[in-house]
C-alpha cells in the first residue's frame, strides 16, 4: 500500500467528526418538520413530496429534542466541515493526489472491465492492480469528493436566509429553497450510505492495517 | 442485530460526549459563538443593505401558515380583535429624541413599500407572501434615534405560555430597505394568525424574528435588561440563535 499523505489523513479524520456531528445534529432538524418540498415553497403534507420518519433519539445530538441546540452543533460544525473540505481539495490539487489516484481514465469505462471490478468485490477480492485505488474506489472517492460532500456545502448555503442575496443565483440553480432544503436531505444520506459501504469495506480488506495506514499514512512501497 | 447492537453503543456514547462538552462553560460558548460567526461572514460577503430575493405574485402561496400565537386570547387583545383594532397604537419609544404613539391611520400614510418575499421558519417550511407597509427606517429617523441606541426590540401584544412576546435586531437590520412594519398580506389587512393588525418583517432572518401583533418598537443600548437578556421569545425560552440568518 501507498503512503496516504498527512493532509489526507488530517482531514480523513477531521471530516469524519464533522460528518457525524452534522448528520446526528441534522436527525433533529430534519424531526422538526418532517416534510419535504420541491421549489420555493411548501408547509403542508398536500405539498410534499416526502414525509420522513421520525428518528429516535440515540441516533441524535444532543440525544433529545432541542432544536436549538441541534442548531447550533450543526452551524458549529459546518464551518469545519466546508473549510477542511476546501483545504483538502487544495491539498489534493497541489499533490496531484486527485489526478494520481482519484481521476479516472477514459480506457477506464469499459464495460467489461467495471464488470470484472465489481465481480472481484463480490467475491472479496480487494486486489488493487497496479493503481493505488480500483476503479469502483475512483468512482465513489470521486463522487464523495466531488459531489457528494460539496453539494452539502452548497445546499446548505442555499437553506440560509442570510446568505441569500448574495448566492440567490444559486438557490434558483438548485431549483429554490425548498428543493435545495429536500437535496440537503438526499446527499446526508448519500454519504451516509456511502459511510456504511466505507466502513463495511475497511472491516472486510484488513481493518488494522486500513486503518492504520489512515492514522500513520502506511508503508511506502517506492523503494 | 449485534452491529446494529454495536452502532447504537457507539452512537449513545458519542452523544454522551457530545452532551459533556456542551454542557462545559467553552462547550457552550463555542456552541453559542457560531452565528456570530455566520453574521459576520454574511456581512463579509454581501452589502449591508443587499436584498432578499422578491417573486413575481404568480408565485404567492395560496395560504399563508400561521405558526406559535395565532389567536392571542391575552389582555386587551381579543376586545382589539372585536373592534377591528381601530384604537390599536404603535409606540415609538426608548433612546429616541421624540417618541411616537402611531395609529394605523398614521401609519397607512407613511409612504409605503410592497415586497412579495419567502417566510422560513426555523422548522423547515416556507411560505411566498405579499407584504404592505411603512420601512421602519422612516419610523425611527421620525422619532430620531440617540447615538447610545444599538439595537430596536419589537415589543408584542401576545403572550405565548406565560411570557409576553418580542423580538430584537441590531441597527444594520433595522435599516436594512426590507425590514417594514406590515399592515397588509396580499393586499388585504393581516389576518389574525399573521399578526394583525401589526407584524414585523425581516426578510434575511428565520420566521420568529418577524414579530407579530406589534405594539411598540424600542431603541435600546443593550438588551441584557430587556425579557430574559438573550434578545428574543425563543432565545430566552428555548435558546435560538439571536442571528437568525441561518
Amino acid at each position: 500500500m501507498s503512503r496516504h499523505a498527512l493532509s489526507t489523513r488530517l482531514w480523513h479524520w477531521v471530516n469524519l467528526v464533522c460528518v457525524v456531528v452534522l448528520f446526528m445534529s441534522g436527525l433533529i432538524i430534519s424531526n422538526a418538520h418532517r416534510l419535504l418540498y420541491w421549489g420555493d415553497w411548501g408547509f403542508s403534507r398536500s405539498q410534499a413530496w416526502l414525509e420522513v420518519p421520525r428518528f429516535p433519539d440515540w441516533m441524535t445530538i444532543p440525544g433529545y429534542y432541542d432544536l436549538a441546540l441541534a442548531r447550533d452543533w450543526h452551524i458549529l460544525t459546518a464551518w469545519p466541515f466546508a473549510l477542511g473540505l476546501l483545504f483538502m481539495w487544495a491539498a489534493m490539487l497541489a499533490n496531484r493526489h486527485f489526478r494520481r489516484d482519484i481521476a479516472t481514465k477514459r480506457n477506464e469505462w469499459r464495460w467489461p472491465a467495471i464488470r470484472e471490478d465489481i465481480l472481484r468485490h463480490l467475491k472479496l477480492d480487494f486486489g488493487h492492480g497496479d493503481g493505488k485505488y480500483n476503479f469502483l474506489q475512483k468512482l465513489a472517492y470521486g463522487l464523495v469528493l466531488g459531489v457528494f460532500l460539496p453539494m452539502m456545502v452548497f445546499t446548505g448555503l442555499a437553506i440560509s436566509p442570510g446568505i441569500e442575496p448574495v448566492l440567490g443565483w444559486m438557490v434558483d440553480l438548485l431549483g429554490g429553497r425548498q428543493s435545495a432544503r429536500s437535496l440537503h436531505f438526499i446527499f446526508a444520506f448519500a454519504i451516509f450510505g456511502f459511510f456504511l459501504v466505507h466502513l463495511a469495506l475497511v472491516l472486510l480488506s484488513g481493518p488494522v492495517k486500513q486503518v492504520g495506514a489512515m492514522i500513520t499514512g502506511g508503508r511506502s512501497d517506492e523503494a | 442485530m449485534k452491529r446494529r447492537g454495536f452502532l447504537a453503543v457507539m452512537g449513545a456514547a458519542f452523544v454522551a460526549g457530545c452532551n459533556k462538552l456542551a454542557e462545559s462553560e467553552t462547550g457552550s460558548r463555542l456552541l453559542g459563538a457560531a452565528d456570530g460567526w455566520h453574521k459576520s461572514a454574511h456581512r463579509f460577503l454581501q452589502d449591508r443593505k443587499a436584498l432578499a430575493p422578491e417573486f413575481p405574485r404568480a408565485a404567492i402561496s395560496p395560504y399563508f401558515r400561521g405558526n406559535g400565537s395565532v389567536d392571542p386570547q391575552n389582555g386587551d387583545y381579543p376586545a382589539q380583535a372585536a373592534n377591528g383594532f381601530g384604537d390599536w397604537r404603535l409606540e415609538v419609544r426608548g433612546l429616541v429624541e421624540t417618541p411616537l404613539s402611531l395609529s394605523l391611520d398614521n401609519i397607512r400614510r407613511l409612504p409605503q413599500r410592497t415586497q412579495v418575499t419567502r417566510h422560513d421558519c426555523v422548522e423547515g417550511w416556507s411560505a411566498i407572501g405579499e407584504w404592505t407597509g411603512p420601512q421602519l427606517s422612516v419610523l425611527l429617523d421620525a422619532a430620531r434615534l440617540k447615538p447610545e441606541a444599538k439595537f430596536i426590540v419589537f415589543r408584542c401584544a401576545d403572550n405565548l405560555n406565560g411570557q409576553d412576546y418580542y423580538e430584537s435586531v441590531d441597527l444594520i437590520d433595522a435599516y436594512h430597505p426590507q425590514t417594514i412594519v406590515a399592515h397588509l398580506l396580499n393586499g388585504e389587512p393581516l389576518p389574525i394568525r399573521n399578526g394583525a393588525p401589526l407584524r414585523m418583517r425581516i426578510e434575511r432572518q428565520l420566521g420568529y424574528k418577524h414579530a407579530k401583533y406589534l405594539t411598540a418598537i424600542e431603541a435600546v443600548g443593550s438588551l441584557d435588561d430587556i425579557g430574559g437578556g438573550k434578545g428574543g421569545y425563543w432565545e430566552d425560552r428555548a435558546g435560538y440563535q439571536w442571528y437568525a440568518g441561518i
